[in-house]
């Protein structure tokens, strides 16, 4: 039983790290590519094929993925906390990368998101103990 | 235009992420990552009706995203998209029937009061 909680907490914490990072540089690199406006229907097409915007919703598809799988055995109300990280992740790559100035009001901030997910994710394990199939039978 | 496509955006994102909770609960926990395992998982996922539903509800939130970052600031984004998180964590305690014990309760209004100050 511990054996068995070490090693989801341990792939939790994996899968953790991979969905924030694939979001806050999906995010990074759509908004990069990003034109000022959209202007018509199509518009919202043709610029997936602009090269950032597609790198960057290529890693929102991983994101998408690695966030699916993370759910298949942690709570949402464990997830959605924990993932916030990415906020700060945010701040820091703005301040390194392109210079950008955080200010106290940031700082603040950023100090209650990492309270708040070292609450949700050092003060309980990442899942509810439910009954449920281990297996999916097709037609799931 | 803003506050309808704020509207938008949290409706199905939250739809999108409880749906896709509930989806995957009912598929059961991943534990194989070969890839064969991993194309036959997507193959069953395809086919749960859960996750099609949480797919295009995601797919509805990142227009709808797309189109607020192109008329708004990220820094008013961010916050009012943060409301998520409330009904978020308040539908995983009443509809996916998760013990939402107090740290998490505490740890999600610390995150999002974190995060509106960051976007301020």
């Amino acid at each position: 039983m511990t054996h068995d909680h070490a090693r989801l907490r341990l792939k939790t914490w994996i899968f953790a790290v991979v969905v924030v990072f694939t979001n806050v540089f999906g995010n990074f690199f759509l908004k990069r590519g990003m034109p000022p406006e959209l202007a018509t229907p199509l518009a919202y097409i043709t610029v997936l094929f602009h090269p950032w915007v597609a790198l960057g919703l290529l890693l929102l598809i991983v994101w998408l993925m690695m966030r699916m799988a993370l759910l298949s055995w942690a709570d949402l109300s464990y997830v959605v906390p924990v993932t916030a990280v990415g906020y700060v992740l945010v701040a820091v790559v703005g301040k390194v990368l392109l210079n950008e100035q955080i200010t106290m009001k940031r700082w603040a901030g950023i100090g209650l998101i990492v309270a708040g997910v070292s609450l949700v994710s050092g003060g309980s394990a990442p899942q509810t103990a439910h009954p449920r199939p281990k297996t999916a039978g097709p037609g799931e | 235009m803003r506050w309808l496509l704020i509207g938008i955006i949290v409706a199905s994102t939250t739809a999108g992420e409880v749906l896709q909770a509930a989806g995957m609960r009912r598929h059961g926990e991943i534990r194989d990552f070969r890839p064969g395992a991993i194309g036959r998982a997507l193959a069953v996922l395809a086919r749960n009706r859960v996750v099609i539903a949480a797919v295009a509800a995601m797919a509805v939130s990142f227009f709808a995203y797309l189109g607020l970052l192109a008329i708004a600031d990220l820094s008013f984004a961010v916050p009012a998209t943060a409301i998520t998180y409330v009904l978020e964590t308040v539908l995983a305690k009443y509809v996916l029937k998760e013990h939402v014990n107090w740290l998490r309760w505490a740890g999600a209004s610390l995150v999002i009061c974190g995060v509106v100050l960051v976007s301020l």
